[in-house]
């Protein structure tokens, strides 16, 4: 049975219902216990479950990280939580080159079954080190699953997944997804990893976006209908590993692509898409486009952020110029222009 | 207790003691002989000089209990338990080998008697160790099992190194911190990267037990190690144990390294004078009627397990290519 519940929502009770079926799920990290629970993420559970499997930790992340990876060996299921995917980075050392190649390098004897909640922050003037989306830092890296739930259902389901999953996962939060509202079913199931999912199908592009980015296709394929463009929408859902499959039927029956990630353009998620599309031979009837951040960092004000972060207004000029349909159609004008881009909707007033 | 009994006790826990260190000091001497025929093709990380530190901590452990270490594993490996013909196909890189060929010398496992892994990454098996001796506590086996974390000086200036100690401090976790002070990083002086204080005294910022200690005698490294270990399984959380020994060998390798010059002749015979074998031995003859004819008998046993395993290594296969792209995940479907 399914209900209406956010984004936080589902997750709080996904971690709700893992900690009360499995005694072996624990929750850590900074902040997990204290009265604004992550986001919501975590709140109140610590009265139900108790501070040793609530655990509130020293901001010491790489130390963390290992204490987590070491309870996953000896067979717990910890849930690690970074507020900010920025913070996780001081922790890249057991996670890159312990956890994920654990599995591995002791010849498939050992498991690490430890599951990494980040946030991916934006907006708001957060800036260069409260903003980053480094989903491909990680899928670049053998041994780690990267999921980025887009919905709420997914939210749960695919943190479920992570938990129940005998590899170390990396589930990536976008922020600005918190508050969206959908169906979540009431029981603890898992969604699959490694499965996209097309949420929209249409036959003249094919829109593939993950995460917040999903939306902001959605969004486009709206607007694209309206004009008797009919996009086909794919929320990758998870990074890695990348279920491409679903990708390249799409492609090969719209012969366009445009892909839209959170994360910087460059070597990153959106790069990798195009560049198995071009080796799978699918035939394409326009080039490609990718969009998503530019090569710097995250500008703090909100003057830069304007041209720093790509929204379905860029999605629609994209598929215009693959469909050679001129610039200066008025419906190419954006009708938020005047609305800034560091934030999520008009009744958000800061701070993150 | 009659006094012939004790007597008897004594010899054997010497004779243990004498065999566990000899075994790795042979086991280390013939991977160093075997080395330059390129059979080996992974880096070693030569324990010689350094074997009392194991056999005294592993004298008070049994398979409960959890071992990592770093990268020179091969002591801490052998005198937990672990399987020498599986460490030695390792090295060889063969499908029989404890990983199977895909870890090499730096990554060592034998989940049978409790050795978790060994990673070359300076002091990051420490927060993994706690992170063991967490889940010791949490699964019940507190005031049971202990967790032991070996590692060398300079993983003592890494920031995880104070993160996982307070932590197991904070938690009171049963786990021990064994360092072994063999004064270089690679070829860099111990005197060049922390200030002159015991390194042990790090521990008093934590509130817990910090000791420093001969590393080259078995029978100071085992009472030091008794009386840490007794506190982790009785609840009272970690301790941090120094233990001042030298590596006779290169960092890396089977070879000398005095050409180098960043250590002198002269500091190596000092430290040859304290050869922890030998002081043991000494005793030994002292105390153990017929020491002679034991030790040969030792050396004999001990000959032939490697003899043994070093051709169990190489008549054994090689993991075929289509492991190569095998376990990078494990296979999923576990249910809660």
């Amino acid at each position: 049975m399914s209900r209406q519940l956010t984004y936080a929502e589902a997750i709080r009770e996904a971690q709700e219902q893992l900690l009360e079926s499995d005694q072996s799920v624990y929750l850590l990290g900074l902040g997990v216990s204290t009265p604004t629970g992550v986001f919501g993420t975590t709140q109140g559970l610590v009265d139900r479950f108790g501070p040793d499997r609530v655990l509130d930790l020293p901001a010491a992340e790489n130390g963390m990280t290992g204490v987590a990876l070491g309870s996953a060996i000896m067979g717990m299921r910890p849930i690690m939580i970074h507020q900010r995917v920025d913070f996780a980075v001081l922790s890249m050392e057991p996670i890159v080159n312990q956890a994920a190649k654990w599995h591995y390098m002791y010849g498939g004897s050992s498991t690490a079954p430890l599951t990494i909640r980040m946030i991916i922050g934006r907006g708001w003037g957060q800036g260069p080190q409260h903003s980053q989306s480094l989903q491909a830092w990680f899928a670049h890296v053998p041994g780690l699953k990267v999921v980025m739930p887009t919905t709420p259902a997914d939210a749960k389901g695919l943190l479920i997944a992570a938990v129940l999953d005998p590899a170390p996962v990396i589930v990536l939060e976008h922020r600005w997804l918190y508050d969206m509202v959908g169906p979540v079913e009431q029981e603890l199931l898992p969604a699959t990893i490694g499965e996209s999912k097309v949420v929209r199908a249409g036959q003249d592009v094919t829109l593939v976006g993950c995460s917040y980015m999903t939306l902001e296709c959605l969004r486009a394929a709206d607007v694209l209908a309206d004009h008797g463009i009919h996009a086909e929408v794919i929320d990758l859902r998870t990074i890695a590993p990348l279920d491409f499959e679903t990708v390249r039927r799409s492609v090969d029956r719209t012969g366009r692509l445009v892909v839209i990630d959170s994360g910087h353009i460059e070597f990153g998620v959106t790069a990798e898409i195009l560049a198995r599309i071009v080796e799978s031979g699918v035939v394409l009837k326009s080039p490609p486009v990718r969009l998503g951040l530019p090569q710097a960092p995250t500008p703090a004000t909100a003057a830069l952020a304007d041209g720093y972060y790509p929204r379905a207004i860029d999605v629609l000029q994209a598929v215009t110029r693959q469909l050679g349909l001129p610039s200066s159609l008025p419906w190419l004008t954006d009708p938020d222009a005047e609305f800034p881009k560091d934030q999520p909707n008009r009744s958000f007033t800061g701070p993150y | 207790m009659s006094e012939s009994v004790t007597t008897t006790l004594i010899e054997n826990r010497e004779i243990t003691l004498f065999r566990g260190m000899l075994r790795i000091r042979r086991v280390e001497e013939a991977i160093a002989d075997h080395y330059p025929a390129q059979e080996m093709r992974t880096p070693v990380h030569l324990c010689v000089g350094q074997e009392a530190t194991p056999v005294g901590v592993s004298e008070h452990l049994d398979a409960r209990d959890k071992v990592m270490s770093g990268h020179r594993s091969h002591g801490h490996y052998l005198a937990k338990g672990g399987d020498l013909r599986a460490m030695i196909a390792e090295i060889y890189g063969r499908e029989t080998g404890c990983s199977r060929g895909k870890g090499g010398s730096q990554h060592l496992i034998d989940l049978d008697c409790g050795f978790l892994g060994s990673a070359p990454i300076l002091a990051s098996t420490l927060s993994i160790g706690v992170g063991v001796a967490w889940a010791l506590k949490h699964q019940g086996t507190d005031g049971v099992a202990v967790a032991v974390v070996y590692f060398g000086d300079a993983a003592t200036e890494e920031g995880v190194f104070h993160e996982s100690v307070s932590f197991a401090a904070l938690h009171s976790l049963p786990v021990l911190f064994v360092c072994e002070n063999n004064l270089y990083s690679v070829h860099s002086d111990l005197s060049v990267r922390q200030p002159a204080r015991p390194i042990s005294d790090m521990a008093l910022a934590y509130g817990i037990p910090g000791i420093t200690c001969d590393g080259n005698d078995v029978l100071s490294v085992s009472q030091v190690a008794a009386q840490a270990v007794s506190r982790a399984r009785l609840g009272l959380g970690p301790s941090l144990l120094v233990f001042d020994t030298y590596r006779w060998l290169e960092h890396v390798g089977p070879a000398s390294d005095l050409e180098l010059g960043y250590r002198s002749a002269e500091e190596l015979e000092l430290w040859k004078s304290r050869d922890p074998l030998q002081r043991l031995r000494l005793r030994c003859r002292a105390n153990v009627t017929g020491w002679d004819a034991v030790e040969q008998r030792l050396e004999t046993e001990i000959l032939d397990e490697i003899v043994d395993a070093f051709s169990f290594a190489r008549n054994s296969p090689f993991p075929d290519i289509s492991e190569m792209l095998t376990d990078v995940f494990p296979i999923s479907g576990v249910t809660p």
